[in-house]
């Protein structure tokens, strides 16, 4: 259970900082840049954290590079929120939106855990990722009450995401949802912007059922160690 | 190690506190607080800690330190790293907060309330010393620093986050 735990929040901090470090460069502006990889920097350091625990957990001597760079998709257990391409700046903010209000709440109950070296990584990464959520919610309310292009891009990009964040409450983590409603319905409303309607959720992904997106993304993630294994620098 | 644990835990912070940060050079290893405790041995542990996860200068850190262990001798000291209690800018010393100032850097505050985003408090001008200041942006160059501007001076400048 415990490595299981690590394994999902090493793989979704993974897979989620390679999609921000995709912007860098193309942010909109240089700021957005440097906050964009900036974010992505912190998450590849607490999935170098958990799946290092991860594979302590498993005992077969993988480390966090093992783990990251030697599995199949289907070995990954990150939810499907993550793994969706960054789309337009609109999508990948709300992204962020979603899932670090997620990992807020989750962090702050796992910074009691009894397992020491969970509790550490989850208070030493809560201090990241609140600046993270701030950040995004700032974005939602800037874009939801912008233009109304602005408006119009932030609300696609919610209402495309809504159908992935059921999964982010499955299991052991279905006490979070109660504050996480509460959290982003105090920043959509401030935005302007409707709770997006209902819809058939997609899951699968903490059980290795991905979307067709994260093979791609792995290809890329994985290629320079697949192809000259044991490289260093 | 000949020495008292005492005399040694203070021989090397003398030692670590001329290593400079690899990302803001005017401020050292101990001033940042990444140096957290000398524990006596056997063998004795030079504790340290991240500022943050991803920080890319980490590894570089803990290189400097055992290089500049080895230089002085201190092969039989182990450099470890642990996550817990956070590394917390409140740690830095008054020292670096005056150098970092006078570097350029607003130097970060030690106070509650700055968690919420509403109850960021303005920061000090580090060129002119106005307190009338915006942020630009809450990231910065690197995972420590956000971007600010003067609303007097008009120049931009680096505040270190408060975490």
């Amino acid at each position: 259970m415990q490595n299981g735990l690590a394994l999902r929040l090493g793989d979704d901090a993974l897979i989620l900082s390679h999609r921000l470090s995709e912007w860098c460069g193309h942010a909109p502006t240089l700021e957005l840049d440097l906050a964009l990889t900036n974010i992505g920097l912190d998450l590849l350091g607490q999935a170098q954290f958990f799946l290092n625990l991860a594979g302590q957990a498993e005992g077969q001597g993988r480390d966090a590079d093992a783990l990251a760079y030697r599995r199949t998709e289907d070995a990954f257990c990150n939810c499907l929120l993550v793994e969706q391409p960054n789309g337009d700046f609109a999508r990948t903010i709300a992204r962020q939106f979603l899932f670090s209000t997620w990992q807020e709440l989750l962090f702050q109950q796992l910074q009691g855990s009894p397992d020491e070296t969970l509790a550490a990584i989850a208070a030493k990464a809560l201090k990241e990722v609140t600046y993270h959520a701030g950040f995004a919610s700032d974005w939602v309310v800037r874009l939801g009450d912008g233009t109304p292009e602005s408006h119009r891009r932030m609300a696609d990009g919610l209402e495309f995401l809504w159908r992935f964040t059921d999964e982010l409450f499955e299991g052991d983590f279905a006490s979070l949802r109660p504050a996480w409603d509460a959290r982003v319905d105090a920043v959509l409303r401030e935005a302007g912007l409707a709770r997006p309607k209902p819809v058939r959720a997609l899951t699968g992904g903490r059980n290795g059922r991905h979307s067709e997106h994260l093979g791609h993304l792995l290809a890329q993630m994985q290629y320079l160690p697949r192809a000259f294994p044991d490289a260093v620098w | 190690m000949s020495e008292t644990t005492g005399a040694l835990s203070a021989r090397i912070f003398t030692l670590l506190a001329q290593l400079p940060d690899p990302e803001i050079p005017v401020i050292s290893l101990v001033d940042l607080g990444i140096v957290r405790e000398v524990r006596d041995g056997p063998p004795p542990v030079v504790v340290i800690t991240p500022t943050y996860s991803g920080c890319p200068a980490s590894l570089v850190i803990s290189r400097q330190i055992r290089a500049a262990l080895d230089a002085d001798g201190l092969t039989g000291v182990t450099v470890q790293t642990e996550l817990s209690p956070a590394w917390s800018t409140d740690w830095m010393s008054d020292a670096g907060r005056d150098k970092l100032r006078a570097y350029g850097i607003a130097p970060p505050e030690t106070a509650a309330g700055r968690r919420a985003r509403q109850d960021q408090e303005a920061a000090r001008c580090p060129q002119c010393g106005s307190g009338r200041t915006a942020e630009i942006s809450r990231f910065g160059s690197t995972p420590c620093k956000a971007l600010w501007r003067c609303l007097d001076c008009a120049e931009p400048f680096d505040r270190f986050k408060c975490i």
